[in-house]
C-alpha cells in the first residue's frame, strides 16, 4: 500500500485503508464495513438526530454534575417552594424547592441505569433461551418456546405492576419486574437467527472438528445474532423508558428523594393547574430521550435491513 | 402448472373431511396452547402471592394473635400443603371466580372486578375506536404516498405517538383542554351532579343514558370521555396506522393491482377496496393486539384521569396492599388478552384460506 500525499479520486489515508475494496486482515474487513454502514447511517438526518439526543443523554448522565449542582437537586428549600421559571431556576422549582433542571439533570441517571441494567439482564436471558431453542430444535424447542409464548402473552405494565407490588416498590425491583416482561422477544429473535444458520457449512466444519455444541453457540452463533438482537435492543429502549417511567408515576419505580423522572411528574400533578412546569418537565424529558431511541433504532434498522436485502 | 399440482390434495373427493379434520386438529392445538398460557399465567400469579414479603397469615390475623390462632388460620389458608397441592388449590379457586376478599373494599375481588371493569371497557373501546379510524386510512394514505410527504407525516407522527409518555400526555391535555380552554370536561366519568340519574344496564355510561333516553347525561359522559379516549387512541393510532402501511406496501406490489388498474378500475377503488381487501384479515390481529395494549395504557391513564376503572382499582389496591385485587385484576387482564390472541388467531383462520391450507 502506498501512502501518497496526494489527494486522488479514491479516497486516501485512514478512510482509504477503511474503504479499501480488497482488505488485507480480517479486522480491516470488519472495521470497512462498520464505516460503510455509519457513512449510511450518517446520511439519515432522523436516525442521526436519535444518535445525538441518546449520546446527550449518555453525556449528561455521565458528566452530571458538570451540568447542574447536586445540591440544587436534592435540597429543600422551602421558602422556594414552585417558583416560576426564571435564571437561577431555569425549569422552576418542585413543591419542595428543589431546582427542577438540575433534578432532571440528575434524572438522566437514574433512566439511564434502568436502561442498562434491563439489557445487561434481558439479553443473556433472551440468548439463553433462544440460542439452545433455535440450534437443537425438537423438544428442546417446544419447552423453551412455550415459555417464552407465556411470557409473551401477558400484558407487560400490568405484570409489571404485579411484580413490583409483590417486591414492594424500589428501583431495583423496577428492573426486575421490566426485565421478567422484556425478555421473550429477544428469545424469539434469536431462536429465528439460529434456526436459519444452524445447518451453515461453517459450522458443520466446526462440529467435524470436534467443537461442542456449547463452543459452537458462543464462539459461531452468537456473534452472528447479536447485530439484530442489539437493534432490536435499541427499538425496545424507548418501550422500556415508558414502562419504567410508567412505573415510576404510579409509585413503584424509583422512591423519593431519587430524581425519576415519573415520579417527578406524578408529584406535579397535585400543582398542574398553577405550576404547570412541575408535571410538564420531566415528562418532556421523559418524551425527548425516547423518541432518540426511537429514531436511532429505526435509523439502525433501516441499515440493516438495506445490508441483507 | 408445477403449482397447481402442488395443491391438488386440498381438492381431492374427500378434501372437505380433510378439511375438516385439519380445523378440528388446530383448534385444539389453539385451545391447548391457550390452555397452556393459562396454566402459566396462573402460575405467575401464584408465585407472585408467594415472593411478596408480608406474611400471608400475619396480614389476616394481625400480629397481635396468639400461637393457636396462627396456627389455626395457617392450616385454613392451606399453608401447611406441599406447594404443588397449595398451587392447584389455588388454581381451582380461580377457575371458580374466587378471588379472595378485597382488603380495602371488603368485596369479593369478583364482584369488584366486575363492577369497574365496564368503565375501563368503555374507555378502551372508545379509544380503539379512534385508532382505527383514523389508523387505517392514514396508514393507506401513507402506503400510496411511500416515500411523500403525506408518508412522511404519518411516519413521524406515530413515531412521536410511540414515544409519549401516555401519562404525561394525559396531563398536557389536561392542563390544554380542560383547564386553559375549558372544551372538555375533566377528571371522573361524568359530573356529580349526573351522578346515579341512569340504571345500571351496562355499566359503561354513554350506552346506559341512551338507553334510560337521558341525553343531558350522555352528552356530559362523552364531554368526560373524549379527551382520554382521544389521548388513548392516539397510541393506539400510531401502531395500527404504520401496521396498516407496511400491509398496504405489501399488497399495492401486488401483480394483481397492475391487474385492475389495467382493466380500467379506478385507483381510488383498487386502493381502498381491493387491497385494504385482502390487508383486513392481518389487520385483525394488529387491532386485537392493540386492544390488548390499550388496556395497559388504561392503567396509567385511568389514574391521570381518576376514571374508576380497572386501571385506577388496581393502582389503588396496590398501595393498600391489597394483593388479593392486584392478582385479581392481573388475572383478568391477562384472561382477556390470552382471549383476543385467540379470538384473532381463530378469525385469521377463519377468514384466510391460505392461513388453513399452510397449516
Amino acid at each position: 500500500m502506498s501512502n501518497s500525499p496526494l489527494r486522488t479520486g479514491a479516497p486516501t489515508g485512514w478512510r482509504g485503508w477503511l474503504l479499501e475494496p480488497a482488505p488485507l486482515s480480517r479486522g480491516q474487513a470488519r472495521l470497512g464495513r462498520w464505516y460503510r454502514g455509519w457513512l449510511g447511517f450518517r446520511r439519515n438526518g432522523p436516525a442521526m438526530t436519535g444518535l445525538i439526543i441518546v449520546s446527550a443523554l449518555v453525556l449528561v448522565a455521565i458528566c452530571a454534575p458538570l451540568f447542574a449542582n447536586h445540591d440544587l437537586a436534592f435540597t429543600q428549600v422551602l421558602e422556594d417552594r414552585l417558583q416560576d421559571m426564571s435564571w437561577a431556576h431555569p425549569f422552576g422549582t418542585d413543591e419542595l424547592g428543589r431546582d427542577i433542571y438540575a433534578r432532571v439533570v440528575f434524572g438522566s441517571r437514574v433512566t439511564l441505569t434502568i436502561v442498562g441494567l434491563v439489557s445487561i439482564i434481558v439479553l443473556p436471558v433472551g440468548l439463553c433461551i433462544g440460542l439452545p431453542a433455535g440450534y437443537f430444535g425438537g423438544w428442546i424447542d417446544s419447552v423453551l418456546m412455550r415459555i417464552t409464548d407465556i411470557f409473551l402473552a401477558f400484558p407487560r405494565l400490568v405484570l409489571a405492576l404485579a411484580f413490583a407490588a409483590a417486591l414492594g416498590p424500589g428501583i431495583e425491583n423496577a428492573v426486575i419486574a421490566i426485565s421478567l416482561t422484556a425478555w421473550p422477544p429477544y428469545a424469539r429473535l434469536a431462536r429465528a437467527e439460529t434456526m436459519t444458520r444452524r445447518h451453515a457449512e461453517f459450522i458443520e466444519a466446526a462440529q467435524l472438528q470436534g467443537a461442542s455444541s456449547f463452543r459452537i453457540l458462543l464462539t459461531q452463533i452468537m456473534p452472528l445474532c447479536l447485530p439484530s438482537v442489539i437493534i432490536r435492543l435499541t427499538l425496545d429502549m424507548a418501550g422500556i423508558i415508558l414502562t419504567a417511567a410508567g412505573l415510576g408515576f404510579l409509585g413503584l419505580g424509583a422512591q423519593p428523594p431519587l430524581p425519576e423522572w415519573g415520579a417527578m411528574v406524578s408529584t406535579g400533578r397535585a400543582v398542574l393547574l398553577d405550576q404547570w412546569w412541575v408535571a410538564t418537565i420531566p415528562g418532556m424529558a421523559i418524551f425527548l430521550v425516547s423518541l432518540g431511541f426511537n429514531l436511532l433504532g429505526d435509523g439502525l434498522r433501516d441499515i440493516s435491513e438495506a445490508r441483507s436485502g | 402448472m408445477s403449482a397447481v399440482t402442488a395443491e391438488t390434495p386440498i381438492a381431492a373427493p374427500n378434501g372437505w373431511v380433510r378439511r375438516f379434520a385439519g380445523l378440528v386438529r388446530q383448534v385444539a392445538g389453539l385451545l391447548g396452547s391457550v390452555s397452556l398460557t393459562f396454566l402459566g399465567l396462573t402460575c405467575v400469579t401464584f408465585v407472585i402471592g408467594r415472593v411478596i414479603p408480608i406474611d400471608p397469615v400475619l396480614a389476616v390475623v394481625g400480629d397481635k394473635a396468639t400461637r393457636s390462632t396462627y396456627e389455626r388460620v395457617f392450616k385454613e389458608m392451606n399453608l401447611d400443603r406441599p406447594i404443588y397441592e397449595q398451587y392447584f388449590i389455588y388454581l381451582k379457586k380461580i377457575l371458580h371466580g374466587e378471588f379472595g376478599t378485597s382488603l380495602m373494599t371488603a368485596h369479593p375481588v369478583l364482584s369488584d372486578l366486575l363492577r369497574v371493569f365496564p368503565a375501563t371497557l368503555e374507555l378502551s373501546v372508545s379509544a380503539l375506536i379512534v385508532g382505527v379510524c383514523l389508523g387505517i386510512p392514514l396508514g393507506v394514505v401513507a402506503a400510496t404516498h411511500n416515500g411523500r410527504w403525506p408518508d412522511q407525516v404519518v411516519r413521524y407522527g406515530s413515531l412521536l405517538g410511540y414515544s409519549m409518555p401516555v401519562f404525561w400526555l394525559g396531563l398536557v391535555g389536561l392542563l390544554i383542554f380542560y383547564a386553559k380552554l375549558g372544551w372538555v370536561e375533566g377528571p371522573g366519568r361524568i359530573d356529580i351532579s349526573f351522578d346515579d340519574l341512569v340504571p345500571t344496564v351496562t355499566g359503561m355510561i354513554t350506552i346506559d343514558s341512551l338507553i334510560a333516553g337521558e341525553y343531558e347525561t350522555f352528552w356530559n359522559a362523552i364531554s368526560h370521555l373524549i379527551l382520554p379516549g382521544s389521548i388513548l387512541g392516539y397510541l393506539s393510532l400510531a401502531y395500527v396506522a404504520r401496521m396498516t402501511r407496511s400491509f398496504m406496501l405489501t399488497q399495492l406490489r401486488q401483480e394483481y393491482v397492475l391487474a385492475t388498474l389495467a382493466k380500467g378500475l379506478s385507483p381510488f377503488r383498487v386502493v381502498w377496496v381491493h387491497a385494504l381487501g385482502n390487508v383486513w384479515v392481518q389487520l385483525i390481529t394488529v387491532i386485537a393486539l392493540t386492544f390488548g395494549s390499550l388496556l395497559e395504557g388504561a392503567v396509567l391513564t385511568e389514574t391521570v384521569f381518576a376514571w374508576p376503572g380497572l386501571g385506577l382499582y388496581m393502582k389503588n389496591s396496590l398501595f393498600a396492599a391489597d394483593l388479593n385485587a392486584v392478582v385479581g385484576g392481573t388475572v383478568l387482564i391477562g384472561v382477556i388478552y390470552i382471549i383476543l390472541n385467540m379470538v384473532s388467531d381463530v378469525i385469521y383462520t377463519l377468514v384466510d384460506p391460505r392461513a388453513r391450507a399452510r397449516k
